[in-house]
């Protein structure tokens, strides 16, 4: 047994009903190094680490911290066997107070009663470890914002000092200058001889910061590589299990047909806006046109194209569309108009989990229709299979609940669902967030498309190159207003940074 | 200049969140309280003595509160404690009067019957997993049904001198004496009932603030599923919640058998509403994670003090009594939920 | 797949009637004989349907209440007696005639249910109040208000909390007997009641909106459905259902009893909504599994009183048998059982 290894996992199986999610998958781990877990969604990366914290009892397969065998039952246990873990979603009490987060489970006591002021003091100097200042320990997590709930949630993890450190996801709700900190953080912990499980989709996070990357793919492992000898192209394919060059040939495409002028303005935005979340813009897009929208984090993207559609009501301003003033105070207006909005954050609001596949699909189209009007049921199934086979779904029926597919099929029955409401307008916010490579082309190459076939397209993506593929314009903001436009010339991932950072190159 | 801009800072932190609902609750009592005083000023209100009686009639639900309190904290709910106190009464009767058991033997059953209900009810909550209402409702049903069982008639307690003795005892204030028309000095007076409550607010206060326990309830009804990912042992927080519960319940019956000294089968009922009603009036959130004992100490003083305006009355009828508290219930609970738009407003 | 989907729910409530049933038959071996006696059905199981009306009536208000807002109205007992009490205040308690027509008095009296739905739903929707708390109000001041409403000129004062009664024979047809039917009429009125929702449910789009609501409100709201207003009516219909099952209550008395109307029919509702094998938590929901939750409660009343179990003693049995049954219907039994058979299946192999 080499001593160098803090954490040897060996023929990890586990099924659940109908899916076999893991299959003999090995994972080791040594001592101060960060170790990236790679996959597509649905390759087991996320089922790995609950297997190992817990969360889910394994079928078979050994785990061995330090050479001694060991069986998380639960999270207590894993914690107690010293692995920490922060998790994708912010998994702390909104409730309690910053400090009291941090410390749950081990509040620092004197005598039988816990030592609040000292719980206080010791939390302000570990957040200000991770890079956090003039954050009140003693107000309500739930006061701040998911960024930093995300940082407090590290930091808690951190202060454990534990032999393995698991981040799973952690950088999802960062923006570049707290991913640096959590960076500086994990360099330091290394130095320290703990291990890091670092799992993320962000590649150039991967390449910045990792010593080692493992590989599974459908449950199965692939490989486990020193990072000098897996150069992208490689990991990439690695993990598709195919050569992939199907991303240049979207772009290639998208720019010939690039030429459009004398279209029609379906969009006119003049000086909408909404309180709080996006100063007053105006925007113009014309018929066919892919618009981006690119940002830093809480700059805005979001917020802008909600209040395109009613998500949130606009506090001033007015909107055109196709030339007609729009007086929407709901979705059901805009939808009612042509409009379709894929928003953001698909479990929390575009996934009926109880609803099979076919419902999900159709209830637009239902409450465009009007709730008296069912639509019969020979229509919805005829629908339901159309677009199950356009979208190249994988569901074993129309009727399965949707809850069960994976991440990327979801998130097409809902591009299916709004798809079928045929409409002039689709903003997508985020379409391939979480979604394997795969699933990512497809949705990349379906935009174009629709594009090419006269739907006028809002996307937005933080993967600039994504964007870069597909969009004819770029629109820029920052900190919630627009504040320019780039068209999609020969544009590079630089300029894009640029506009973003806004100023002169001393970053003014 | 500094010190009062400071001043006014932290005046205005601690007014926030939480603290602000406590704030009007605190505030509420004390406004009906010197309305009280104003209004019905020749029944006697501003006796300190009617402040007494309002913790001596109300000592069972100020116990039966708190444990209430601690339950929605963890997110659940109990609507068993009524027909609880009910069954204990009936129980302490039925043994003491129809079979001559001493007093300590009697109290020690039944604070033994409320540990083993509360286990039976959180192990089904807490490990079964089933959900507390129905849980609790089903409780309900068994306890009330089971008093019926033990005596459909009303068992009133004579022989047993020294639970009588118990119920009778008036414990002299040193302070706050007043001389009545006669030229007697009359000292302000509690039961023993109300230092059992007052130590049962003490303690849970202290278990809610200073130990794991207490916070870890807090963390559970924040968010189950983040408490159980932060390593805590979810089940077990929870199991102990209601068995710490089913103590109150049995304790706050013994203390309520103190004042009526008699069991019979619709004793208590509409109890749990009160507790619920003065937990909620304090502060405390349905949805879990947010609570504090001292809040529920308020509201059923509020709750006490509606009851003493209407009998100073005398004209209403005591259904008012109902229709008041539901009214404040509503206000209060308007008041949260406008509280909690606004927060959500600014957080934008 | 729809329909076997939806068979497969029902297996547990139905298994659960059944089981009621042979109970019942054991202890009374003439249980399924039915007669006619003065022109009218007679029978236990005749008489099971007959009581549970209300209960079902009721139970199909709160499965729609629970699976739109995922929480339960606790005030519908007390609505009842208010109906109740608009119902026979009107009347009036002449011997020759109706104070009113009786239309209008039926029609107020399901309108005051509806407009307590509709103060219940106001706070659920609007204030976004936890329904049992929203409830609890009514729960409290429901009583007292129906105490206010039964008021009698006693000596030239209106005093209220009396209990007022109907003379008028015709009112009686409603909870009893219209001559020369053979069923009790409150059947007629709840299976009407019953066939009429799900139609409405499952003809329009309502009962999949109302799923989406309970499901995933915001999602809702951003494919076009207007989240408030299912709330709302789902409430408003509850406090109709409560208003109907009042109606017939007091038509089976003939008075206005405000004190015991519809005493402790909130936890039987809630109960029969749960035995249906409708969640608790909201969302997707089952129409006949709640009616024949109803219905196994009533059946499982008929069983004890026919053990000799007083009326008083009754829940003990209640609490006890529900508990079993929501218990083995629960995920993690069903999970643990899993186990126990995986262990068992494992223990026999290696042998």
């Amino acid at each position: 047994m080499n001593s160098d290894v803090v954490l040897s996992m060996k023929n990890i199986t586990i099924t659940f009903p109908g899916v076999k999610a893991l299959q003999n998958v090995d994972f080791t781990l040594r001592k101060g190094e960060i170790h990236a877990l790679m996959g597509e969604n649905g390759a087991g990366k996320s089922t790995l680490i609950k297997v190992l914290t817990g969360v889910y009892t394994r079928d078979s397969g050994d785990i061995l911290l330090d050479g001694k065998s060991i069986n998380n039952r639960s999270p207590e246990e894993a914690q107690q066997n010293c692995i920490s873990t922060v998790f994708q979603e912010v998994n702390l009490c909104p409730n309690l107070s910053v400090a009291e987060n941090i410390f749950v489970g081990h509040q620092p006591k004197k005598g039988i009663a816990i030592d609040w002021k000292k719980m206080n003091d010791r939390s302000a100097e570990i957040l200000s470890g991770v890079g956090l200042t003039h954050i009140d320990v003693t107000r309500a997590l739930g006061e701040y914002s998911v960024a930093i709930q995300q940082m407090v949630a590290i930091a808690r993890a951190v202060n454990f000092n534990c032999k393995v450190l698991i981040l799973d996801e952690p950088t999802s709700s960062l923006d570049d200058h707290e991913v640096a900190n959590l960076f500086a953080v994990m360099n330091k912990l290394k130095s320290q001889g703990t291990g890091i499980i670092f799992v993320t989709h962000f590649l150039e996070q991967v390449y910045e910061v990792c010593d080692r990357i493992t590989v599974l793919r459908n449950g199965e492992l692939q490989g486990e590589f020193p990072i000098a000898d897996l150069p992208r192209v490689k990991l990439v394919s690695t993990m598709l299990g195919h050569e992939f060059n199907e991303l240049a040939s979207i772009r290639s495409n998208r720019q010939d047909d690039s030429a459009e002028s004398g279209k029609e303005t379906i969009i006119r935005a003049v000086g909408l806006s909404h309180t709080g979340t996006i100063k007053p813009f105006d925007i113009n897009i014309k018929k066919g046109e892919v618009v981006g929208l690119t940002g830093l984090l809480g700059s805005g993207r979001s917020e802008l194209v909600r209040t395109l559609y009613c998500a949130d009501k606009p506090d001033s301003g007015s909107l055109f569309f196709k030339s007609k003033k729009v007086k929407a105070s709901e979705p059901i207006d805009s939808m009612r108009s042509g409009m379709a909005y894929l928003p953001e954050d698909r479990k929390e609001e575009s996934i009926i989990a109880d609803l099979s596949v076919r419902e999900n699909m159709i209830i637009a189209l239902q409450a465009k229709t009007g709730v008296f009007k069912l639509l019969p049921i020979a229509k919805q199934n005829e629908l339901a299979e159309k677009y199950i086979k356009i979208l190249n779904i994988k569901t074993p029926s129309p009727e399965t609940l949707i809850k069960q597919l994976s991440g990327g099929n979801q998130q097409k029955v809902i591009i299916g669902r709004w798809l079928i409401t045929h409409p002039d307008f689709l903003i997508l916010d985020e379409p391939t967030r979480g979604i394997d490579v795969g699933t990512k082309t497809e949705i990349q190459k379906l935009v174009v498309q629709l594009a090419s076939e006269g739907m006028t397209i809002v996307f937005i993506s933080s993967e600039i190159d994504e964007m870069l593929r597909t969009v004819n314009r770029l629109c820029v903001l920052r900190d919630g207003k627009k504040v320019g436009e780039l068209s999609n010339d020969n544009l590079t991932q630089q300029d894009v940074m640029a506009a973003i950072a806004g100023g002169d190159t001393n970053g003014n | 200049m500094k010190k009062q801009l400071m001043a006014v800072q932290l005046l205005k932190k601690k007014l926030d969140g939480s603290n602000f609902l406590l704030f009007v609750t605190i505030a509420l009592f004390v406004l009906m309280y010197i309305a009280g005083i104003i209004i019905f000023s020749d029944a006697g209100f501003d006796n300190f003595q009617t402040f007494l009686n309002m913790l001596i009639d109300n000592a069972g639900l100020i116990i039966a509160a708190s444990g209430m309190t601690i339950i929605m904290i963890t997110g659940g709910i109990d609507i068993s404690i009524g027909s609880v106190v009910g069954l204990v009464c009936m129980m302490l009767a039925y043994t003491m009067q129809n079979m001559g058991m001493s007093a300590w033997m009697a109290i020690t059953l039944v604070m033994l019957f409320g540990i083993i209900f509360g286990a039976v009810q959180g192990f089904l909550i807490a490990y079964m997993k089933l959900q507390p209402f129905i849980i609790t409702l089903a409780g309900m049903f068994f306890c009330r049904g089971l008093t019926a069982m033990i005596s459909v008639n009303q068992i009133a307690i004579t022989d047993n001198a020294t639970f009588l003795g118990m119920a009778s005892k008036d414990i002299h204030l040193l302070v706050g004496s007043t001389v009545n028309k006669h030229g007697v000095r009359m000292y302000p007076f509690v039961h023993p009932s109300v230092i059992i409550a007052i130590i049962t607010l003490v303690f849970i206060w202290y278990l809610c603030k200073y130990t794991k326990f207490g916070r870890n309830l807090f963390a559970v009804g924040g968010n189950e599923q983040s408490a159980l990912l932060m390593g805590i042992n979810v089940r077990r927080t929870k199991f102990t919640a209601y068995v710490l519960n089913g103590f109150l319940a049995a304790l706050a019956g013994f203390v309520f058998c103190l004042n009526t000294t008699s069991g019979f089968v619709e004793q208590a009922r509409g109890f749990e509403m009160d507790a619920i009603a003065s937990a909620v009036i304090g502060g405390t959130m349905l949805t879990g994670g947010v609570g504090t004992v001292v809040g529920t100490f308020f509201g059923v003083l509020i709750k006490a003090t509606i009851e003493t305006y209407i009998r100073c009355n005398g004209t209403l009828s005591s259904w008012w009594n109902k229709i008041v508290l539901s009214a404040l219930l509503c206000f209060f609970i308007v008041l949260q939920s406008v509280f909690i738009i606004i927060k959500n407003k600014k957080k934008n | 797949m729809r329909q076997s989907l939806k068979r497969s729910q029902l297996l547990l409530p139905v298994a659960a009637l059944i089981l009621m049933l042979v109970i019942n038959v054991i202890i009374t071996p003439s249980f399924f004989n039915i007669s006619i006696k003065n022109g009218v059905l007679y029978g236990y199981t005749i008489d099971i349907l007959n009581r549970s009306c209300e209960l079902i009536i009721l139970a199909v208000g709160m499965t729609l209440v629970v699976a739109s807002s995922r929480g339960t109205d606790i005030s519908v007992g007390a609505v009842e007696a208010v109906a109740a009490a608009v119902c026979v205040r009107l009347l009036g308690s002449s011997y020759d005639a109706y104070a009113v027509p009786v239309v209008f008095a039926v029609f107020m009296c399901l309108f005051a249910g509806a407009a307590c739905g509709a103060f219940n739903g106001l706070l659920v929707s609007k204030f976004n109040i936890q329904p049992m708390i929203a409830t609890l109000i009514l729960f409290t001041a429901g009583r007292g208000i129906a105490q206010l409403t039964s008021a009698r000129a006693i000596n030239g004062v209106m005093v209220p909390g009396q209990i007022l009664y109907v003379r008028m024979e015709s009112f009686k047809y409603i909870g009893g007997f219209i001559p020369g039917c053979v069923m009790p009429t409150p059947v007629f009125i709840a299976a009407a009641f019953v066939l009429i929702t799900m139609i409405l449910l499952r003809k329009t789009a309502l009962g999949m909106y109302i799923e989406t609501v309970g499901i995933n409100p915001k999602a809702g709201r951003l494919v076009g459905i207007n989240s408030t207003l299912i709330i709302f009516f789902t409430y408003v219909f509850c406090g109709f259902a409560s208003g109907l099952a009042g109606l017939i209550s007091s038509s089976r008395i003939y008075s206005s009893d405000a004190n015991n109307i519809g005493l402790n029919m909130e936890l039987d509702a809630i109960l029969a909504v749960a035995l249906g094998g409708n969640s608790l938590g909201g969302g997707k929901f089952n129409i006949a599994g709640s009616v024949i939750g109803a219905i196994t409660i009533q059946a499982l009343t008929t069983g004890l009183y026919a053990m000799g179990v007083s009326a008083d003693q009754l829940p003990v049995y209640k609490a006890v048998v529900v508990v079993l049954i929501v218990t083995l219907q629960s995920d993690e039994f069903k999970r643990v059982w899993g186990v126990y058979k995986l262990r068992r299946a494992a223990a026999r192999g290696a042998a």
